[in-house]
């Protein structure tokens, strides 16, 4: 029977033995490589334990930097919820990633692998963390370990995306973030995570509002418009980046730190009773329906769908503002749904990318008879995120609504619904086209069967998978929150 | 032997430094100064444990001479965080001095760099560790004379380095001429010179318009030598065209050293109920602090020279300084000394950094180090650590020095400055993420001269970047040292 402890720190060790790992084998690839995703199995076998059992009050401190700030983790449920998502899905990423590459010819395959383990490192880490400060630490960890990746072109564009991606996230999170860091620091005079939060009798309640700012703003993974270029500009960097961001950690890890911050420290009870995340509900609304709109205008299949995943985050953002338990399950729910969905879509126009070399969309028409499984796939992952039933997007956005209604925020209703209409239309236009459209003449969709490699074609079924299985058994990844 | 330390500080690197002129070897001159910086880093360290463990300071009476009649030595909680600082940086530039200098200087000057070096060192360590304001000014002249001779020595490799270094004696002498004025002021008022007791008779006489114009005089003339904003155009041409070595020293210590100086007259001698410290020196360290901190970090985000760009940068630094200082509460001191002492590493290790490059190159520009990071990895992942700290990422020195500085303003309820604060030390991104981009992600031009490193070269630099990623993780000692300190200027109590 392995201690609570012990997993902790296997999900906080793992990724940077793989890392290690990475770099000490790299004169092998198919021995660097296959270590990755053999360690990636046990983080994710780690993480479903952990999740599983649940928190059962286990804190540890790493180390103690100042007489009152330490690095510390402390499991719960959202975080376990977080860890089990980039757990899971790291080591399908993984293997994605070697097919991808190798299919794609990539140079410079151990500096990615070897940033690719770091990034999920920081992940676990802001998924465990116990604390604000401990967040914050690998929240720029993060960011920092994953720009190499983004660049990993070295072209041009990729150095323009680098520095949008890396200006958009480290501005706003050492001016906004850091700055409600040490706002709740001084105010509560703690930064441990605590449930029913630490902030309520602490602070004047007109200040509410202005401190949730530094958060929903600061926080850029989340990429609440207007600060939601980084996302698309980073659409240069590899696919396989393109899932790390949008799936298993980057957006995540936004949307999670919204969540947890809104829960853990600011309490749910206490921003419901003082009304203060009002406005956040207008401007989370307003993401949802102009990232919808923006991404029906884009032919790039990566570019619309860096914009559906900047509405979708809205949803989750949506979900803290509703500052009520079921909307806030229903947003937790959401991190797991929309990343097994999304990175089905990714994978897919990996792979569409690997075996084909196109982008756009409209030299897609018919291409869907060529590669069935992967577009089958890309048909689940795109209603899952519609919210159609039997996959487990149907369920988070179930509960969002249910949230809403809660709080007699009719116009939010409306909101999710108009939104899920947009989201039918740009998604199901790709698949529709693939399958039905007469493949143009002397386009690549003229030919016979013709699916990527198998190391991209596994992972992308599996997470397809995943969204059904996430329907049927949803109680098992359902939280409750209290006040 | 013990009791003597606090003098042995000083008077080691100064005895040491006429010796050091007579040795005509050119090793055997940098083995010499290497071996005495070394004792002066031991000695400052055995002063740090003395005053940290037993919590009261050391007063050391020179000949046996009691005050106020004779000189004091006073080492405090606050002399030894500044104390190890400026012998630490000393000890690890002269280790990298061995080849900066062989490099740059020519080898018949060698004996008298060194002699220029001790002096430099001698005098700062004076000015931190004297009791009295006339000696304060004694030593200040000893470093700043032979800082001026050591920056004019960068003009083997480019003439501009003489311009630079009469700049920086012209304005160097304004200021200690301001402060000696001031100095002046107080005696007549006062008719003593001992720290202790001035601050002591002071009191009787606060209300003085002639106090009021000491307190501004000597403000002005270390506002100088600290190159607050407006006060600092000497600073960028003395360290950019001052020999490597010479640089990385001054930008590490020597405006540190007269921030030290400053805190340590206007809060210890004249103290927080003086009129004009509480009502007049705040708002102006504050504004002026902030107004720097801008305009530093603008000009280095658009300055091409690695040397200049981090010479800019250390104004915005020295901004930060003087907001910690500004804000009038034990809390914003300690973060002031705290930024003091981190600054002091990642500055250190960034110019010892770039003084590999600029050996090879002659100028370490933005041109000269693209595609570097495959050639001079090490080096250049010392400049990436640095910058890194100077932006203040979190498990560098530098977020610990944020982290205190914007809690300090939030305490004292200066919302807007904190906001401004941490809009200045965002923007630090853009310069430093310009050299990354640089060196990593562009290809090393056609016909560029390849560049090199070996351990020796970049080791230095990374003995402070690994003292930088040390006090960003384990931050307490130096908290309580600082907390400790501040609140010696607050008269005990917060």
């Amino acid at each position: 029977m392995l201690h609570t402890e012990t997993l902790v720190y296997a999900l906080l060790g793992l990724p940077l033995l793989a890392s290690f790992g990475v770099l000490l084998l790299r004169q092998w690839p198919n021995l660097r490589d296959g270590q990755a995703v053999l360690i990636g199995l046990l983080t994710a076998a780690c993480a479903i334990t952990l999740f599983a059992r649940g928190a059962d009050g286990t804190s540890l401190t790493l180390l103690a930097m100042t007489p009152s700030l330490s690095i510390s983790f402390t499991p719960e449920p959202l975080g376990l919820l977080f860890a089990l998502v980039a757990g899971c899905l790291w080591p399908l990423a993984t293997l994605y990633t070697i097919g991808y590459l190798r299919g794609a010819h990539e140079d410079n395959q151990t500096r990615f692998m070897f940033f690719y383990a770091i990034a999920i490192h920081a992940a676990m880490a802001i998924a465990l963390s116990g604390n604000l400060l401990t967040l914050f630490v690998f929240y720029e960890i993060l960011t920092f370990s994953t720009y190499p990746l983004v660049t990993h072109k070295g072209t041009e564009d990729a150095r323009k995306a680098g520095r949008v991606y890396l200006g958009i996230l480290v501005a706003s999170s050492v001016v906004f973030l850091l700055f409600g860091v040490i706002g709740v620091w001084v105010i509560a005079g703690t930064l441990d995570f605590t449930a029913g939060g630490i902030l309520a009798g602490k602070i004047d309640p007109i200040y509410v509002p202005l401190l949730l700012g530094l958060f929903a703003f600061g926080i850029g993974k989340a990429a609440l418009m207007p600060l939601h270029r980084w996302l698309p500009a980073a659409m240069v960097a590899p696919t396989p980046v393109s899932a790390l961001l949008h799936a298993v950690a980057v957006v995540k890890a936004g949307v999670f730190t919204v969540l947890k911050v809104v829960i853990y420290i600011f309490g749910l009870d206490f921003l419901s009773s003082t009304g203060a995340s009002e406005w956040l509900i207008v401007v989370a609304s307003f993401s949802i329906l102009a990232a919808s709109i923006v991404a029906m205008r884009k032919t790039n299949l990566k570019a619309r769908l860096a914009y559906s995943t900047v509405s979708q985050l809205g949803y989750i953002v949506l979900g803290a503002a509703l500052a009520s338990p079921l909307a806030a399950s229903g947003a937790a729910l959401h991190i797991a749904t929309h990343a097994a969905g999304k990175i089905t879509l990714f994978f897919c126009a990996g792979a569409i990318y690997v075996a084909h070399h196109l982008n756009d969309i409209k030299d897609m028409d018919g291409l869907g008879r060529r590669m069935p499984i992967t577009y089958g796939a890309f048909a689940l992952g795109a209603l899952s995120i519609i919210g159609v039933p039997p996959l487990g997007g149907a369920w988070s956005k179930f509960m969002l609504m249910g949230g809403a209604l809660d709080g007699q925020h009719m116009l939010v209703l409306i909101v999710l619904m108009v939104s899920s209409l947009l989201n039918l239309v740009y998604l199901g236009e790709i698949v529709l086209r693939g399958f039905f459209a007469p493949a143009k003449a002397g386009s690549v969709a003229q030919g016979d069967y013709a699916e990527a490699p198998w190391a991209c074609v596994v992972p992308l079924c599996v997470t397809a998978l995943i969204s059904i299985m996430l329907f049927f058994s949803v109680d098992f990844f359902i939280l409750k929150f209290t006040g | 032997m013990m009791q003597h330390l606090p003098i042995l500080q000083v008077i080691v690197p100064l005895m040491a430094a006429p010796l050091v002129a007579l040795l005509r070897g050119r090793e055997i001159a940098w083995l010499a100064t290497f071996v005495v910086t070394g004792v002066a880093f031991a000695i400052s360290l055995l002063l740090y444990f003395q005053v940290s463990e037993s919590g009261t300071r050391l007063v050391y009476e020179l000949g046996g001479w009691a005050a106020p009649l004779g000189i004091t030595y006073v080492i405090d909680a606050a002399s030894v965080l500044v104390l190890p600082i400026v012998t630490g940086i000393g000890f690890v530039v002269t280790l990298a001095a061995r080849h900066l200098v062989t490099a740059e200087i020519d080898q018949r000057d060698h004996a008298l760099f060194f002699t220029a070096w001790l002096l430099t060192i001698a005098g700062m360590l004076g000015q931190v560790t004297t009791g009295d304001a006339f000696n304060i000014f004694v030593f200040l002249e000893i470093s700043s004379l032979s800082a001026y001779a050591l920056v004019a020595m960068g003009a083997g490799r480019d003439r501009r380095a003489l311009p630079a270094a009469f700049n920086y004696l012209i304005l160097g002498t304004v200021g200690a001429t301001f402060y000696v004025i001031g100095l002046g002021l107080l005696y007549m008022l006062t008719g003593t010179l001992n720290l202790d007791d001035l601050a002591v008779r002071l009191a009787d006489i606060e209300q003085t318009r002639a106090a009021y114009m000491a307190m501004a005089f000597i403000a002005l003339g270390l506002f100088l030598k600290m190159a607050l904003f407006p006060l600092h155009f000497w600073l960028v041409p003395a360290y950019s065209f001052a020999p490597s070595a010479v640089s990385a020293l001054m930008a590490a210590t020597a405006t540190k050293v007269s921030v030290y100086v400053l805190v340590r007259l206007m809060f210890g001698v004249f103290g927080i109920g003086f009129v004009g410290i509480s009502q007049g020196l705040g708002t102006v360290l504050l504004t002026l602090g902030i107004i720097g901190a801008f305009v530093g970090t603008l000009a280095a985000i658009i300055e091409t020279d690695l040397k200049k760009l981090f010479a800019q940068s250390s104004i915005a630094q020295l901004g930060y300084m003087a907001i910690g200082i500004g804000i009038m509460t034990p809390a914003g001191l300690a973060a002031a000394f705290i930024h003091l002492f981190n600054h002091a590493l990642m500055k250190g290790a960034l110019f010892l950094a770039i003084g590999v490059i600029g050996a090879q190159t002659g100028r370490a520009t933005m041109r000269s180090i693209e595609g570097a990071g495959r050639q001079i990895p090490m080096t250049m992942t010392a400049i990436l650590f640095g910058g890194l700290a100077l932006i203040g990422v979190p498990l560098t020195a530098g977020f610990i020095s944020k982290l205190y500085l914007i809690r300090a303003l939030l305490e004292s309820d200066l919302w807007i400055l904190a906001g401004l604060t941490f809009i200045s030390s965002a923007l630090a991104l853009a310069y430093v993420w310009k050299i990354v981009e640089a060196a990593w992600l562009k290809p090393r031009p056609e016909g560029a001269p390849d560049l090199h490193e070996t351990p020796i070269m970049w080791l230095p630099a990374w003995l402070l970047v690994v003292a930088t990623i040390g006090f960003g993780i384990f931050a307490s000692p130096l908290i309580s040292g600082a907390m400790q300190a501040a609140m010696m200027f607050f008269g005990g109590q917060s």
